[in-house]
């Protein structure tokens, strides 16, 4: 066993999982107050690394490029819960699904029309494009970049949640809007706030992942799904059950895409496991789901009293 | 009031104009082309649209005498909804030919559509193994490739280089299966390592975990298949896992013109000197490529892909078929002739078709440089096969 | 009940049904053969929706693995045709054994959960069925298949030619319409609607709603395998790409569209959504050649707005229309 290579994918997995808790736990907060299943919150994703790539297109720093599409973001996410999200609340979940499928095909299109089919390189500053020691383990620097910036929303998060008063009312609206409604929160402002926090950490994981990735039209879509497992394997509305199912799919992705074969290709030919351990591998998060929902049909965290 | 004005004359049109056979006109021949416009996928579909535009002006709209009627038709990258748009196109806009197609699986499900009514189908980039071997037929032509050539050239090349030992990424679906599989025929080397990695609406886009293992493997060449926008963020993160001096890269349908000016403008150093195989490129010396690259370069401003370089030989091929009947649009026999000669100046140069019908042509060694104006593009090494015919072509009972 | 239904809506669908009868001698005098393949698919699709339509609209439980039976169904023709094996019956019986079997195995894991979480383990069963798919190389993977002959039945069933096969998919629509009013107001479909409602009180009642929900799912799984197989002789030609979890949304689409819950709601919904498939690109086109790429645009914002402003699907408006002309007469 090559334990250096265990190392590397466990970071791998560690950083895909991150990147995953940024999209789930807005999704699941969004989801868990405002009772809305917005397939479109991968478009955010999308547009994150757009505005990231276009300010660092014109000569600005990374950093600085990141800062001031985190503020484009806020302002994005905002102005769509005001335009539309605010009037599908209430709606019935199949209608806000197909609404919100409208909204991913109209974002796509719009990026199309401004930005072009082609897609988008970000470029790196040269101190993040190399790669660090750790002793005998060669990192790429960025991947650590990832890491640490997800650590520290997802710190940030944890704080904002259980320590302070938003964090109080939005842990409150998760499990009894009524009553959060009745001690007179406004709770407009609340859900515009909530929304746009979830927007905004949805672009941030964009702008994280485009370097690595480039940023292309439809990258949220295909992230999205993904994170709608992390958010009912976590449980709806529960930040912590988000954290945990992102970093345990994140390393079973991983981990399953690294050793699934040579695992395979224990009790069965090498032809059989060249062909069914790609298959398995890309089916593992789902396998892991279904199991999870077998055994605990609200997921692994259901916040409390939540309505069944 | 007005408003009702407007939807009658310009929604009510629409509808009958798309509703309404258009009655065939003897002067024209139609031409449907099918490609992706939407999706990401889209950005080669431009690309092709582009190519074939350019086509239609270097040969004044005319084919032997009849005007040109170009209908392009967006396939969605979904099987079913391109053989839809096929049967449309063969059935209410009575097309003569109908071409693009940038997918195997489109292909294979609108290839019977367009055969079955007699009409000519002309793959402008897919090349799966059934249709140049047991689905071949006398009316299906291709002005790309088949699947398995590209690879085995790089496999060629790599044995003749003697690289000892490989380590190989492909996405995990048929053409890339196909790949891995072309490769591996004539690659005498050792694989110590294959990743075949999740493709399809949620494609896997981060390999870190299949870059660590291999590197670990200590192989001396990556081999990688990544078309479309995996390749960018693939090349990207081979970059950034700092492997370009100990494991080198070789490459088939990754690096292309679509990818390059995205490579240079985020500076991705690394990709510059990457080797491919290819059965073209853009400094190819032919008469037909000169005109075509130059006229493509001034009027986009970039070098046109592989995909635009088929795209434009379809056309042209069209053309040379429909030259040589003189416009008779009737004489299905002379004009399949004509298609099974290639007689015109193709990008590629001179080549054959062989019994299938898929072209028997020279592959190329590629390299990433950058030219004169500072542009990167690919410019030729070497030449790895020489009138090469698919392995399939046995398989074809024609 | 007279013969001629009272509301505007019932008129429409009368209309409608009275139609599609005789479409394909409308098209084939007209010279649009086209247009009768066009119609072929979308009551295909209309029947796979309206199986939908009977555990979502009804049950309440919202599917995003239904396409997974389209696949099923396809793949009962393809595969054994790959064998030369044609025999229509053959087919038929594979694709209503193994969507029951798919339904009942999967629906006891899934049923077990409501709401979001049956709609998220309903879509990783049929990721897991479409990956399966994809790397069965024996059957061509995620290239497909190509079928060359329809399944064959004898003479007086035979699907051979495009107006025996369009009325192989009528009659299926029209069996599957019949069966599924017929369910619904049955004592089987109060116990289900019942249980959509308010599941302890059917539970109190003595109902085991379980069960009754599992048979709904299998019936639902099979009726949509059988447009699967359906579809595969339509198309003659198969991939996994059929059962992408992106199709199960589409199918959702199309009932939400049309009318989640009314009977002829999904068969509206994909009339729409398959005209707009067809038609919206031809429409920007036709406004500017260089605008076909942009068709996803006005496609959005119809949905955006189908939501925002037309409550209950297209079914929803027609009915808007009937207590009008209610209130008028009065």
């Amino acid at each position: 066993m090559d334990w250096g290579l265990l190392l590397t994918q466990l970071m791998n997995g560690l950083q895909f999982g991150l990147l995953l808790f940024l999209l789930a736990s807005g999704l699941t907060l969004i989801f868990g107050i405002m009772d809305f299943i917005n397939l479109s919150h991968g478009s955010f994703y999308m547009i994150g690394a757009y505005f990231c790539g276009s300010i660092v297109a014109r000569g600005e720093s990374f950093f600085i490029a990141v800062l001031f599409a985190l503020v484009g973001m806020f302002v994005v996410g905002a102005l769509v819960e005001w335009i539309v999200a605010r009037r599908l609340y209430r709606a019935d979940h199949l209608d806000q699904v197909l609404a919100t499928f409208g909204l991913i095909l109209i974002f796509d299109a719009i990026v199309h029309i401004i930005w072009g089919p082609a897609g988008m390189a970000i470029p790196l500053p040269e101190f993040l494009d190399g790669q660090v020691s750790l002793g005998t383990l060669e990192l790429p620097t960025y991947r650590l970049v990832i890491i640490s910036g997800g650590l520290l929303v997802a710190g940030i998060l944890s704080v904002l949640v259980t320590r302070s008063r938003l964090g109080m009312i939005i842990r409150a609206g998760a499990s009894n809007q009524t009553m959060v409604e009745a001690l007179g929160v406004n709770i407009h402002k609340l859900f515009l706030i909530v929304f746009a926090i979830g927007a905004t950490m949805s672009g941030f994981a964009g702008m994280l992942i485009a370097p690595i990735t480039e940023a292309s039209i439809g990258m949220g879509n295909d992230i999205i799904i993904i994170a709608f497992v992390v958010v009912i394997v976590g449980g709806i509305g529960s930040v912590k059950g988000a954290f945990y199912a992102s970093i345990l799919i994140g390393l079973i992705d991983t981990l399953g895409r690294s050793y699934l074969d040579d695992l395979m290709k224990l009790f069965m030919s090498l032809d059989h496991a060249e062909t069914a351990a790609p298959a398995l591998s890309a089916m593992l998060i789902y396998i892991l789901m279904a199991i999870v929902l077998a055994f605990k049909p609200q997921g692994l965290f259901p916040p409390a009293g939540i309505r069944p | 009031m007005k408003r009702l004005h407007y939807l009658t004359r310009a929604i009510l049109p629409a509808m009958l104009f798309s509703i309404c056979t258009v009655p065939t006109i003897a002067d024209t021949v139609r031409i449907g082309f099918v490609t992706t416009l939407t999706t990401p996928a889209g950005v080669i579909g431009v690309d092709m649209k582009n190519s074939v535009e350019l086509a239609l002006e270097h040969i004044g709209n005319q084919m032997g005498g009849l005007d040109v009627e170009l209908i392009f038709e967006d396939d969605g990258f979904k099987p079913d909804i391109g053989k839809q748009k096929t049967d449309k196109l063969v059935k209410q806009d009575d097309v003569d030919f109908v071409t693009g197609y940038i997918w195997s699986h489109v292909l294979l499900a609108s290839s019977k559509s367009v055969l079955d009514a007699g009409k000519f189908l002309i793959s402008a980039n897919a090349g799966p193994s059934k249709m140049a071997g047991v689905l071949c037929h006398e009316n299906f032509f291709s002005t790309s490739w088949q699947n398995d050539q590209t690879p085995m050239a790089m496999g060629q090349y790599l044995t003749e280089q003697g690289v000892k030992s490989l380590y190989i990424m492909a996405p995990n679906y048929a053409a890339g299966k196909d790949v891995v599989a072309g490769t591996e025929s004539t690659f005498q080397g050792e694989l110590v390592g294959k990743d075949l990695t999740k493709w399809g609406a949620d494609a896997q886009l981060d390999f870190s975990a299949e870059l660590a293992k291999a590197k670990a493997s200590g192989a001396d060449g990556l081999f990688v298949f990544y078309p479309g926008k995996a390749g960018g963020a693939f090349i990207r993160q081979y970059q950034q896992a700092g492997l370009q001096d100990e494991l080198p890269l070789y490459s088939v349908f990754t690096v292309d013109s679509i990818s390059l000016p995205r490579f240079q403008e985020a500076g991705m150093l690394g990709v510059l000197g990457s080797k491919m195989t290819m059965f073209w490129s853009p400094d190819l010396d032919t008469p037909g490529n000169r005109k075509f690259v130059s006229a493509y370069l001034e009027k986009h401003g970039k070098y046109p892909s592989f995909y635009g370089a088929q795209s434009y030989d379809s056309i042209m091929l069209i053309h040379s078929a429909l030259e040589a009947v003189g416009g008779n649009l009737e004489d299905k026999d002379g004009i399949r002739a004509a298609l099974k000669a290639a007689n015109f100046d193709s990008v590629r140069g001179q080549y054959t078709y062989g019994n299938n019908h898929m072209p028997i042509q020279n592959f190329y060694l590629r390299e990433v440089v950058e030219d004169d104006a500072g542009r990167w593009t690919t410019r030729i090494v070497d030449t790895v096969f020489e009138n090469h015919q698919d392995p399939y072509a046995s398989e074809c009972k024609m | 009940m007279g013969w001629i239904p009272s509301t505007v809506s019932g008129r429409c669908y009368c209309i409608i049904l009275f139609f599609l009868a005789g479409a394909p001698w409308i098209f084939l005098w007209t010279n649009q053969p086209f247009l009768l393949d066009l119609l072929c698919r979308g009551l295909i699709l209309a029947i796979a929706a309206t199986s939908l339509n009977l555990i979502m609209g009804y049950g309440g439980m919202v599917s995003l693995g239904h396409a997974a039976f389209i696949g099923i169904g396809a793949y009962c023709v393809g595969i054994p045709a790959y064998y030369d094996i044609y025999n229509g019956w053959v087919h038929l019986g594979l694709t209503v054994v193994v969507s029951a079997i798919f339904a009942l195995l999967t629906g006891l894991v899934s049923l077990r959960t409501k709401g979001v979480y049956f709609i998220m383990i309903t879509l990783a069963f049929s990721q897991m069925i479409y990956f399966t798919f994809v790397s069965l190389e024996e059957y061509g993977g995620d290239d497909g298949l190509v079928i060359y002959l329809r399944s064959e039945f004898p003479d007086f069933l035979t699907m051979q030619g495009p107006v025996a096969l369009y009325y192989w998919i009528f009659s299926t629509l029209l069996l599957t319409l019949f069966l599924v009013h017929r369910l619904v107001h049955a004592h089987f479909g109060r116990v289900i609607v019942g249980a959509k409602h308010n599941e302890q009180r059917m539970q109190l009642l003595g109902f085991d709603t379980y069960r009754y929900r599992l048979t709904c799912y299998v019936i639902s799984g099979v009726i949509c395998g059988l447009a699967g197989m359906l579809l595969g002789n339509f198309t003659g030609f198969i991939s996994p790409e059929m059962m992408n979890w992106i199709r199960s949304g589409e199918l959702i689409f199309m009932v939400v569209m049309g009318g989640s819950g009314f009977l002829f709601g999904p068969l509206i919904g994909t009339g729409a959504f398959v005209f707009l498939e067809q038609y919206l690109p031809e429409f920007m086109k036709f406004l500017n050649p260089s605008w076909l790429e942009y068709w996803h645009l006005p496609f959005g914002l119809l949905l955006v707005l189908l939501v925002l402003v037309g409550k209950g699907g297209i079914h929803g408006m027609l009915s808007k229309l009937d207590s009008k002309a209610q209130q008028s007469s009065k």
